[in-house]
């Protein structure tokens, strides 16, 4: 018996990049390292012009009508493509695994939202699990931990992808936390509707940062990052946060979020 | 059955129907129910509860001891000296409330002269207890006391210290094997009044978090594996 | 007992400032997250347990009226009492009426939840029967006067130090008058003083973690043997359950056992799990003369056929608690009733109303944990977003969450808008002080900036901004 010819791997050739609205106002080098990530495992990237946002905010505020208006509109701003690659498992998670719960009524839309939620993906899983990205050619001289946002992790199951590329990064030494795992606080609008819950949880979550000794910390949910650089910084810490595409993408010398403007 | 209790019965049983948009359960809908009760399906299977039989002896022992209780695998002819030797190690009285089980009164207990034997239910300020065991559980560690005339509920409760004399044969898998042995011994519709299944000592974490033995139960048990 | 979920954040800023509950909390986080782990790891057939758990529940759910029917069958058939009780007011009352038909003076009272729930102690009280709590937590919090703030381990707020005082408070008048400082010195004063209740009591009540349909038996699962004690000791037994605690069979409950004392406390086992079945038998030396099972249902009825129906498969384990975030930052008490953490979020505004509880669905990040630990895999997060979604409906969701939220959205959904509105919002934000990176304070975020700066956007526009000229 002959073994079949082993098909090479399919790599979607056209990707839409899913910018996501907090990369989009507060720290655009995300987007950018998340295309040339993508550009250098051979992909063709596009940002398709009508995405806004994917909604959560309606979504997690119990406002159905306006969620799906929203979703609505991804799913035609994100049709054609052959994949949709989000640099965040928040907003990751949310086209693939919520948008076709809120179209139970109408099948046809709802067919629609399966076939988005089928190509969507968060960037980093996108890479190593479907693009098959064991390394990347970046370095950074410094150590650096890595916070697992929920969304990702708990709905997405991105754990390994991300310190399996660090593993890759010259220079870069990885430092765990005790709890990598537990909530940063952020959760959208609970940091400003419960903000002394919230506090309390991120000031915990930076010491558990600060035991590492690490000099640098990582994620891949600009609102977890942003929550925690915020929290650091006011503790006075001197840790840089970044978003972990852009150490993957070699943008590991960019000022740090809250950082200002070097020169 | 008062009026009040058939009102309530009906509104709870109607309610129920109601929100699974049904009637009373009939016909093949039915039929598959009671076939489930009348036939039980076991749950995913456990590995550590599928062990050959002396295999599960001591499991049955590693887990007792990991447990909190202590165990002594002894031969039959061996039990009585076991308990007189154990309370001593343990400057525990020599009076002890017995079990009135034929399994017991089977072991040579006229030989142990220093020990003294009350047969009967559980008092308040017993310090030690001997009782049998319908069956242990290798998965746990666990003994299985079902009550009955040869044994009161309270010996296994109300002592300082708990003496369990189990046979080897009678240590069993999991949970799922003394169902069916109870099943076997008294009827599937007659579970003896109460069946305890025990697991080491009484024990409490509910101060700071951290366990204390002997909370209301027993704070020792000892646990004598008698070979067949 | 009384709600106070609608004071929810009044009872978070207490809790923060609480420094023994912050002891607690931290020990508690750590503590029961691992003990799980490590138990669920030293059962490799855990995960399968744990969907099993979820089958049985559902099939249980989706059949409920013939399987309580055929509990009350078997109960009846051995010569106990089913009492059905549709509201906390009729379980009162059954439950009074069964004392005073034995003149009892005091109930020997085994922690059970749904007693919390119907507030029993209060009404007994009332009328003059004195319920004398013996789970060492619920005795503890019983002396001074206060909730539960944990389903399995009721005074995990407290501290040694608060135990030794409350004991010697209530304890000299039996001649208890040295304060003690071990563990295992409070735990046997306690023992010895609650021996002599349990050899005093009329009755015994418990709770139930199942009631088998098959036997007809109430199945407890403790570890301090003070339930035994209340249901053997006294001559009567009542057993105060709810009726989504009925389950089909012995085999069955193995299941349930596997998961429940694992995800409970990380134990292999629980050390007591006991089956009641009647009441005691001709030639039995022990034993309650009576045995009565009442069944409460208090609204569970109206859950099933619901959104909200995940929530009937709780097995009441607390490891959804033991792993919130949001909990181990403020504890139980702050949620206000009897049920806190993520199963507390979705089960009280279905017990107490959306109304009194609405911050209580609302106090969660989505995380996920609890989902992730569930034995029964109930979505936690997706049920209180069905919350959430109805307090909106009903316009329960505060005014300014509303407004902001339609400002939002009308922006969102129009591209073109948005991609003006936050060009705008760039620039404005760089006009307050780019050069530092960061804010300290910022108009209208004063939520986030009390605590946290809040970083400046990147020079050079948004992205959509750059990437349409880099295209260009």
């Amino acid at each position: 018996m002959s073994t079949p010819p082993t098909k090479p791997p399919v790599r979607p050739r056209r990707v839409a990049l899913f910018v996501t609205c907090l990369v989009d106002l507060f720290r655009p080098s995300v987007g950018f390292a998340a295309v040339k990530l993508l550009e250098e495992a051979g992909c063709t990237v596009e940002v398709p012009p009508l995405q806004v946002c994917c909604g959560q905010p309606a979504y997690n505020t119990g406002d159905r009508a306006t969620t799906r208006a929203i979703a609505a509109q991804v799913i035609d701003a994100f049709e054609g493509y052959d994949a949709v690659v989000a640099p965040s498992g928040s907003c990751g998670g949310m086209l693939s695994h919520h948008y076709p719960g809120l179209f139970d009524d109408d099948p046809g839309m709802k067919a629609r939202a399966e076939n988005l939620a089928g190509r969507s993906h968060e960037l980093i899983s996108f890479l190593v699990d479907v693009l098959g990205v064991k390394e990347v050619g970046a370095r950074y001289d410094g150590s650096v931990t890595y916070h697992d946002s929920c969304s990702g992790l708990r709905e997405l199951g991105v754990k390994d992808q991300p310190r399996n590329l660090l593993g890759s990064v010259q220079g870069l030494e990885l430092r765990e936390m005790k709890t990598p795992e537990v909530c940063c606080g952020f959760g959208g609008t609970f940091c400003v509707k419960y903000p002394e819950i919230s506090n309390a949880m991120v000031g915990e979550k930076s010491a558990d940062i600060a035991s590492t000794g690490a000099d640098t910390l990582l994620a891949g949910d600009l609102g977890c990052l942003m929550n925690m650089a915020g929290k650091l910084q006011r503790e006075g810490s001197a840790i840089r946060v970044r978003h972990v595409a852009e150490v993957l993408a070699g943008m590991g010398d960019l000022p740090a979020i809250g950082e200002p403007e070097r020169g | 059955m008062s009026e009040a209790t058939n009102d309530a019965r009906a509104q709870i049983l109607g309610g129920i129907r109601r929100s699974l948009r049904r009637g009373e359960l009939t016909g093949e809908a039915r039929s598959a129910v009671e076939t489930r009760l009348a036939a039980p399906p076991r749950g995913p299977s456990v590995a550590r509860a599928r062990l050959p039989q002396p295999e599960k002896v001591a499991l049955f022992c590693q887990w007792a001891d990991t447990l909190n209780a202590t165990v002594a695998r002894v031969g039959a002819d061996e039990v009585p000296g076991e308990v007189t030797a154990y309370l001593a190690r343990n400057n525990l009285p020599a009076t002890v409330a017995m079990a009135p089980s034929p399994l017991l009164e089977g072991y040579d207990w006229a030989s142990q002269k220093m020990l003294s034997i009350r047969r009967g239910r559980g008092e308040g300020s017993d310090q030690v207890s001997i009782t049998g065991a319908f069956a242990g559980i290798a998965e746990t560690g666990t003994v299985v006391m079902a009550s009955g005339p040869d044994h009161p509920v309270s010996l296994n409760l109300l002592p300082d210290t708990h003496v369990v004399v189990l046979r080897e044969a009678d240590i069993v898998g999991g949970y799922e094997d003394v169902w069916e042995r109870l099943r076997a011994r008294y009827g599937k519709d007659r579970m003896p009044r109460t069946v305890n299944t025990i697991t080491g000592p009484s024990r409490t974490g509910d101060i700071e978090q951290t366990i204390e033995l002997g909370a209301h139960g027993p704070r020792r048990m000892h646990i004598l594996v008698v070979r067949d | 007992m009384e709600s106070t979920a609608h004071a929810f954040k009044s009872n978070v800023d207490h809790a923060l400032a609480d420094p023994n509950l912050q002891d607690s909390l931290a020990k508690l986080k750590v503590g029961f997250s691992e003990r799980r782990r490590q138990a669920a790891e030293r059962l490799p057939e855990f995960e399968a347990l744990r969907d099993r758990a979820r089958d049985i529940k559902n099939h249980t759910l989706a059949h409920l009226d013939f399987y309580l029917e055929e509990f009350e069958r078997k109960v009846i058939a051995l010569g106990g009492h089913v009492h059905w009780a549709p509201t906390a007011a009729d379980a009162r009352r059954i439950i009074a009426e069964l004392c005073q038909s034995v003149n009892a003076r005091t109930v020997a009272k085994s922690k059970s939840m749904v007693a919390e729930e119907i507030a029993l102690n209060e009404h007994l009280e009332a009328l003059g029967i004195a319920p004398v709590e013996t789970d060492l937590g619920e005795y503890i919090i019983q002396l001074r006067n206060e909730p539960p703030s944990h389903i399995i381990a009721p005074a995990v707020h407290l501290t040694k130090d608060q135990v030794a005082d409350t004991f010697l408070e209530h304890h000299a008048k039996l001649g208890f008058d040295k304060r003690l400082t071990e563990r295992n010195d409070l735990v046997a004063e306690a023992r010895y003083v609650l021996r002599q209740k349990f050899l005093d009591a009329d009755v015994g009540l418990t709770g139930a973690n199942f009631l088998v349909a098959e036997t007809g038996s109430s199945m407890l699962v403790t570890n301090e043997g003070n339930a035994d004690l209340s249901n053997t000791l006294p001559r009567m037994h009542i057993v105060l359950a709810s009726i989504e605690k009925v389950i089909p069979t012995l085999e069955d409950a193995a299941v349930l056992l596997r998961v429940l004392a694992r995800s409970a406390t990380g134990q292999e086992s629980s050390a007591y799990t006991t089956l009641n079945t009647g009441p005691k038998r001709p030639g039995d030396l022990d034993g309650p003369g009576q045995y009565h099972v009442v069944l409460l249902d208090n609204g569970r009825s109206s859950v099933l056929g619901t959104e909200m129906q995940d929530i009937l498969r709780c097995i009441r384990c607390g490891a959804c608690m033991n792993h919130c975030p949001v909990y181990g930052a403020v504890g139980g008490h702050a949620y206000g009733w009897v049920y806190p953490g993520p199963m507390g979020a979705v089960l009280t505004p279905q017990l107490v109303g959306v109304e009194e509880a609405s911050n209580l669905p609302n106090a969660s990040t989505f995380c996920g944990r609890c989902e992730s630990v569930c034995p029964v895999r109930i979505p936690l997060p997706k049920l209180m977003r069905h919350w959430r979604e109805r307090e909106f409906e009903k316009h329960l969701t505060p005014k300014a969450v509303r407004q902001g939220l339609a400002l939002w959205s009308f922006a969102a959904r129009r591209p073109a808008l948005y991609r003006r509105l936050t060009g705008i919002a760039n620039r404005m934000l760089a006009l307050f002080g780019r050069a530092d990176g960061r804010y300290r304070a910022l108009p209208l975020a004063g939520g986030w900036t009390r605590f946290r700066d809040f970083p400046a956007p990147q020079p050079g526009g948004t992205f959509h901004a750059r990437w349409a000229k880099r295209k260009s």
